[in-house]
């Protein structure tokens, strides 16, 4: 068996190769078949993880992945009900005032230690109006440490004129209110919440990448919102950023159960976002496997074919020699090959088709919408599998030419 | 003829049926038995439906028997296994066809490295060579990189029988070698067999049911009905022109 081993399928390989190109019409279909099923794998994998990127930097571009806020206020009954009495009570729910999360400073270093977390941002926000001359509109004032809280959303990036800058007296707002309000960098407006005014020096426009948000934000020192909101010193909540955005569920569950605060994640905030998200992964499952199982009865049916054409030649193989084992790996190998072409066939079809998509789909801006790419690990993946489906879809040909027998096959 | 040792083949009351265990089981091999031995030049005879191409197949391995024995070089084959006897195969056989003997997409040359290729995954450089000087020594050293399909019959049998000898098997089983060509070929392939014969020492079972080719062999078995009804040697004429076989008695 010494020497079988330097010539491993050599056989097998040379039989295969010439059942292949003796099938020329046969072979050529069932390729650009696998290819167009690895094409339409390959494209919608791309595209639909370049979509749902884009769509999750969008939201979490401009939110923390997990929240802590102090919890919300309830009424709590003036005393129990006696035992075996009903207690018919009807309460009015309480007002939510803005309330401070209680001893904020000393469980900012708590979290930053907490794995995975990668940036702790206390922050202040409430409600309020900006004016300026005879323009008033509604905001969200947000006071927070621009440092900190750059690390959260990534602000700096996000300034579109300006330069990001908090120190007193001044606020960074988003594009659209600058719009609203006719201000440009350096411009002044005030910002009022209930009694209290402030006026600030506009540093920077932002766009955060949703529109509604750019025409309420306004950010401002922790210090001046603190005032502005009325709670000196205080921090309403807490933005954190994690270094694996999925983990942000299991680690609201798990400080939400350790602190005696409200702890919200990203996907408690998006629950549709998300549930979207998972039903175009399963829908997106759902057509892979079922182009791969047309792929794989595709090769398999060409394969049977190919079989009952060749039973002579398998035949006359036996007779000189060849082994059940030899002649079940000649067609085994028949759908490899097949499966390794058609996807690498696929995978420059798929690429070309992304190529398409970002030159001619272009958003009303002229800018490609998202960008949707082909990973070499993903091509090299579905390529694998692709490749393995066509030895799958070959077992059952490949079996069938192992058993048959000899003379029988020589005889037809 | 004194031997030393066991024969090259030796059945033993050998018997075939089809559909076995079934209403319309048949017997088509009632008790066969022969010998052969290295070196012999046989031809197997007998109407169509004697069963000539059943026993033939059993020979070669190709079809189980349903009882008797059916020894190789002493070694009894009955109780093998599907590998078991594809390596007999390989060890002691060559098989030349009636119809359909070369795969069509393959060279004459690489249909004739085939068997090297299948034992070795591989053909060693010497292994082409001898198939090279085989082809050439059936007369077709010129057409190695011709396909089947672009060789008349008459060559696509040498061919086959190059591809037969190549690995230089003790047995070549050819069955209707001739059945499918003309007269002038038909000759020529006969001749070439005897030739080959005579150079290697090969020993052949021929079935075929022309008289003019079976007075040629050293010995014709005669299967009428799936039994033996002769077993004789002729004169040794084989290598001869068939006008002349009788004249020369």
């Amino acid at each position: 068996m010494g020497t079988a081993r330097i010539g491993w399928l050599g056989f097998e390989a040379r039989v295969a190769v010439r059942f292949l190109r003796e099938g020329r019409m046969q072979t050529v279909l069932i390729i650009v078949g696998v290819a167009a099923g690895v094409a339409v794998v390959a494209y919608i994998s791309a595209l639909i993880s370049g979509l749902q990127r884009n769509t999750l930097e969008k939201t979490l571009g401009a939110q923390a992945h997990l929240s802590v806020s102090a919890r919300d206020d309830v009424v709590i009954p003036a005393r129990e009900p006696l035992p075996g009495t009903a207690a018919l009570m009807q309460t009015q729910p309480r007002v939510q005032r803005p309330r401070s999360i209680g001893n904020w400073q000393s469980l900012v270093p708590v979290l930053e230690a907490t794995p995975p977390v990668a940036a702790v941002s206390p922050m202040v926000s409430g409600a309020g109006l900006a004016q300026r001359g005879e323009a008033t509109k509604s905001i969200a004032l947000m006071g927070v440490d621009l440092d900190r809280y750059d690390r959260i959303v990534h602000l700096r990036s996000k300034v579109v004129q300006g330069e990001a800058r908090l120190g007193p007296g001044e606020g960074i707002i988003g594009r659209e209110l600058a719009d609203d309000l006719g201000v440009r960098v350096g411009d002044r407006i005030s910002v009022v919440t209930g009694s209290i005014s402030d006026s600030l020096r506009v540093t920077a426009l932002v766009d955060l990448g949703v529109r509604e948000l750019n025409r309420r934000t306004v950010i401002v020192p922790l210090r001046a919102a603190q005032s502005l909101v009325g709670l000196p010193g205080g921090a309403t909540g807490i933005d954190l950023a994690l270094t694996d955005v999925w983990a942000a569920k299991t680690l609201a569950a798990e400080l939400a159960q350790r602190l005696p605060y409200k702890v919200e994640s990203w996907q408690e905030a998006n629950s549709q976002l998300v549930s979207a998200l998972n039903a175009q992964s399963v829908s997106t499952a759902l057509i892979r496997s079922v182009v791969m199982v047309v792929v794989v009865l595709g090769i398999a049916s060409v394969l049977v074919v190919s079989v009952v054409q060749k039973q002579r030649e398998i035949g006359i193989l036996r007779a000189i020699g060849a082994t059940r084992g030899q002649m079940l790996r000649v067609f085994l190998l028949q759908g490899a090959i097949v499966g390794a072409l058609g996807s690498l066939l696929g995978v420059l079809l798929a690429a070309g088709l992304i190529k398409a998509f970002t030159t001619f789909v272009r958003g009303s801006d002229g800018l490609p919408l998202f960008a949707i790419s082909l990973a070499p690990g993903l091509a090299l993946a579905i390529a694998g599998i692709a490749t393995l489906c066509g030895v799958l879809a070959a077992v059952a040909p490949a079996r069938r030419a192992a058993a048959l027998d000899p003379a029988q096959a020589i005889r037809l | 003829m004194t031997r030393v040792g066991p024969p090259l083949i030796e059945l033993g009351d050998i018997r075939k049926s089809y559909n076995v265990g079934l209403a319309n089981e048949t017997e088509v091999l009632h008790g066969v038995s022969f010998a052969v031995e290295r070196g012999e030049f046989v031809a197997l005879i007998g109407p169509s439906g004697s069963g000539k191409s059943t026993l033939l197949n059993i020979v070669g391995l190709l079809e189980r028997l349903t009882a008797g024995s059916y020894r190789i070089q002493g070694e009894e084959t009955s109780g093998l296994d599907d590998a078991g006897l594809t390596m007999r195969r390989r060890a002691v056989l060559g098989f030349v066809f009636q119809f359909h003997h070369l795969l069509p997409a393959f060279s004459a040359l690489e249909n004739v490295t085939l068997p090297a290729l299948m034992r070795e995954g591989r053909v060693a450089a010497s292994q082409r060579e001898r198939a090279r000087a085989m082809l050439a020594a059936v007369g077709l050293g010129n057409d190695l990189h011709k396909r089947p399909g672009e060789l008349s019959g008459g060559m696509q049998q040498r061919v086959a029988i190059a591809r037969a000898l190549v690995q230089q098997p003790p047995l070549v089983l050819a069955d209707e070698p001739t059945g499918n060509l003309d007269r002038a070929s038909s000759d020529e392939v006969f001749v070439l067999m005897r030739r080959m014969h005579a150079e290697l020492h090969t020993s052949f079972l021929i079935v075929t049911h022309d008289p003019r080719l079976a007075a040629r062999c050293d010995r014709v078995i005669e299967l009428v009905d799936g039994r033996i009804e002769s077993d004789r040697q002729t004169d040794r004429h084989g290598d001869l022109p068939i006008a002349n076989v009788h004249d020369d008695h």
